[in-house]
């Protein structure tokens, strides 16, 4: 066998801590290589043309590219051998930058390093095998679980290119957040009037089947044959009659339902539809407030409704739909802005979250987009926003920036004024964050035109305060730009709260068997590379379940998820990734361990020459190898890490 | 981290490509300095680990073994990492039982996202190598290399 070694210098990443060409020079000594040199970006297009040639003109069986992270550029270096007339498999890389490079400064000991990795690499080549892929058949349809923003786009953009969509929504309507908006920043656009019609091109488009007051409840399968449980909730409605009319919501009796729609602000019935413009446009019933279920006895709903749509004996069904693709775009959550004790809120009616306030605001909100503070419901004369609460704050765990509450603070100061030209909104910040376009010159706007007062400094504590004509609440803070304590009474405090991944997303993620980082937020294959993709293949993400996105950037990605599908799609057959287990049907005795154990349920038994052997179905198998360590015979080996191959490394690191 | 002024030791690990070896690449790239002593084998699931590998890498002459694996619940291949830790609790206890100081060998959960965590996981491993000196097993199976080649070939018969 000849290898050929490439060690790179990726500029000064690695050359600048190790010594390129000593590791080359010490590859030499190394069984089976026949050329070892230094190269100055092995992944330049100079790069990979010198790995070709050199594989032609020297006749290699494999190469070791000593680099990168493999998880960054394996794919990269198995074209370029691919290219050069070998198998894709004959490719080893030894991690010598984020392992070695970027790690440590002493040039001696990660020289030193490096070449033990090269070794590693060069013994591990020496047991690689040519590995074929096969192609299977792919099921286009797509499945979008989160009907936000960013899943509507995702869906309609799937749905545009010709493909099917299952579009899984866990409320009984879709337009997460953005349809609880009143305006959008920096245009100051009726958010309803942009995305109720793409809400509405959701519900006519006969591509989109739309599960709503749905969740996930089990992924099974692989990319391109995902088979997907979906669990729809009981509505207690039967929504194939159901017509929207809204007569049962008039005469429901129980009216003191939590509005999950209004965030709470106002009250709603138990029987509702969250709002006029939802699609579907379906009543739910809402059993820990429906006296039919608490009592046992009422019935009005199912009296008046005029198509007998009414189901109380409703339970759960679980439907199986079959997909090639998965996007996740299950948004976020608000921070829980009662665990900041010194705000009050949850305490006193009158601090309220920003979402809140937006209900407050909307036309189409509990107040008919009057503002009137929830105690007595008068308006409003001085009112304080307070930004960054459960966001750039380490002490609740949120140290990151959530990004658009600046901007809807500058918004919410300029609808304000809008609203009650008599008012005066201040505004307490540690920073403005507006980097997107057209966002300085908004909140500039909201402080230059409409007059809201921008004070810079931490909020300390709240306490209410009686006083005549109503009570207010004194805002205790410091002015840190004039260095002093400052005192505002105000008649409404409205929280600027951070998001925060939506509940459950490590549960779905588990599900999906992609990563989440430790807020919850689902990760992507590579922050600035792969930003839409997961380690999952057939797995994408748009919206802020990747991390807290405004509108634009949500659609954007959700239009990117879409392209990334569509992608995928473009061929008729996926190949399958050969790295997969192998029986050797002579050492199998059948014993089933390997059945047992593996996850995926892709080893069966089979009947050989009357003996049970084990068979494993290739295209389920996803190369976890657990069946390998797990067999007592070592009959059955994951291809690409046999025992062999990880013993042969083992060696090389124990040997020298 | 003066203990690690001297030589360096051998320390060998075994990580699973979704969530540790991810998170060790996220500590290069936030470049959070490291001892050297650790080499890592990369294997796609903490459960692809033969605890016999563990054993056969600590007879060859490694002076330490550290794996590391997806945290509970968030393994890439759903239960691979559980499976992993039931076979290296029982390794664990059957470690004295060959003549290797338990504390020679590690398993942790470090995601891919947790670069710091990784930092600290190696230096702090590589800190209780140190403190526990050169493996004997050297001493007994001599300069290693002959034994591992001898076996190198043969499948998992160690």
């Amino acid at each position: 066998m000849k290898i050929g070694v490439f060690v790179c210098h990726c500029g000064s990443n690695i050359e600048a801590t190790v010594d390129t060409a000593a590791v080359a020079e010490a590859a030499r000594s190394y069984p089976d290589v026949a050329f070892a040199t230094d190269v100055m970006y092995a992944c330049s297009e100079p790069g990979q043309d010198a790995i070709i040639d050199t594989v032609r003109g020297k006749g290699l069986d494999g190469v070791v590219v000593a680099s990168c992270s493999p998880r960054m550029h394996e794919p990269t270096f198995r074209r370029a051998v691919e290219r050069a007339g070998l198998n894709r498999y004959m490719l080893e890389m030894a991690n010598i930058r984020e392992h070695v490079s970027w790690i440590g400064k002493n040039r001696e000991a990660n020289t030193n390093k490096a070449a033990e990795l090269v070794r590693l690499a060069v013994e591990k080549l020496r047991q690689d095998r040519a590995l074929f892929p096969k192609s299977f058949e792919v099921t286009k349809r797509v499945l979008v679980i989160g009907g936000g923003v960013a899943g509507i786009q995702a869906a309609l953009d799937c749905a545009e290119g010709g493909l099917d969509v299952v579009l899984v929504e866990k409320s009984s309507t879709i337009g997460g957040k953005m349809a609880k908006l009143d305006k959008t920043f920096p245009t100051v656009d009726c958010s309803s009037c942009i995305l109720g019609p793409k809400m509405v091109d959701v519900s006519q488009n006969d591509k989109i089947s739309l599960y709503a007051y749905s969740e996930i409840e089990e992924i099974g399968g692989y990319v391109g044959n995902f088979e997907v449980k979906i669990r729809k909730k009981a509505a207690y409605v039967d929504w194939s009659l159901c017509t929207g009319c809204g007569l049962c919501m008039e005469k429901c009796p129980s009216k003191k339902s939590h509005d999950a729609f209004n965030e709470g602000v106002g009250q709603t019935t138990a029987i509702n539809i969250p709002f006029p413009q939802a699609i579907p446009k379906k009543a739910v019933i809402d059993p820990k407030f429906c006296r039919q279920f608490i009592k046992g006895k009422c019935g009005v709903c199912a009296k008046v409704c005029p198509s007998g749509a009414i189901r109380y004996d409703m339970e759960d069904e679980i439907v199986t739909e079959k997909v090639g693709a998965i996007v996740a775009a299950t948004g976020y959550d608000l921070f829980d802005y009662t665990k900041y004790g010194e705000y009050g809120g949850g305490r006193y009616p009158d601090v309220i979250t920003s979402l809140q306030y937006e209900r407050l605001l909307s036309a189409s909100g509990p107040t008919g987009g009057h503002i009137k503070r929830p105690s007595d419901g008068k308006e409003p004369k001085n009112i304080v926003f307070i930004q960054c609460v459960g966001s750039r704050d380490k002490s609740v765990d949120r140290p990151y920036c959530t990004g658009f509450c600046c901007m809807y603070t500058a918004k919410q100061a300029i609808l304000t004024k809008d609203h009650l030209p008599e008012s005066q909104s201040y505004v307490f910040y540690m920073d403005i964050r507006a980097p997107g376009k057209l966002y300085d010159e908004f909140t500039r706007r909201a402080m230059e035109e409409y007059g809201a007062r921008y004070v810079r400094g931490r909020v300390s504590m709240i306490y209410p305060k009686k006083k005549e004509g109503g009570d207010v609440l004194v805002v205790r803070g410091v002015d840190t730009l004039l260095g002093q304590q400052v005192e505002v009474e105000a008649d409404l405090v409205v929280l600027a709260v951070g998001a925060e991944a939506a509940k459950g997303s490590p549960q779905l993620a588990e599900k999906l068997r992609i990563s989440y980082d430790k807020y919850g937020f689902f990760m992507e294959s590579h922050v600035k590379l792969r930003p839409v993709e997961t380690n999952t293949a057939g797995v994408y993400l748009a919206g802020s379940c990747q991390g807290p996105k405004d509108i634009p950037s949500s659609v954007g990605q959700g239009s990117a998820a879409a392209s990334k599908v569509l992608g995928l799609f473009s061929k008729d057959k996926l190949e399958s990734d050969p790295q997969i287990s192998q029986v050797d049907i002579k050492r199998c005795v059948g014993c089933g361990k390997c059945i047992a154990t593996c996850p995926f349920g892709a080893i069966k038994s089979v009947d050989f020459r009357g003996e049970p052997k084990a068979e494993v179905i290739e295209t389920v198998c996803q190369g976890c190898g657990i069946c390998t360590s797990t067999c007592p015979q070592g009959a059955i080996q994951l291809s690409h890490f046999t025992d062999n191959q990880i013993l042969a490394e083992v060696n090389a690191l124990c040997q020298s | 981290m003066p203990i690690l002024a001297g030589k360096e030791l051998r320390i060998v690990g075994f990580l699973c490509n979704w969530c540790s070896y991810g998170g060790a690449d996220t500590a290069g790239v936030g470049r959070f300095t490291q001892p050297t002593d650790l080499r890592i084998i990369r294997v796609p699931c903490s459960g692809r680990i033969d605890p016999l590998f563990i054993v056969k890498t600590l007879l060859s002459g490694a002076d330490g073994v550290l794996v590391s694996g997806c945290h509970p619940r968030d393994c890439h291949y759903t239960s691979g990492n559980l499976l992993a830790r039931r076979r290296l609790e029982a390794l664990k206890r059957f470690l004295p039982i060959i003549g290797v100081e338990p504390g020679r060998f590690e398993y942790t959960w470090v995601s891919a996202s947790e670069g710091q965590r990784w930092q600290q996981v190696v230096q702090r491993f590589t800190e209780q190598v140190h403190a526990l000196g050169p493996s004997p097993a050297n001493a007994i199976f001599g300069a290693c290399g002959e034994t591992a080649q001898d076996k190198g070939g043969s499948s998992v018969a160690i």
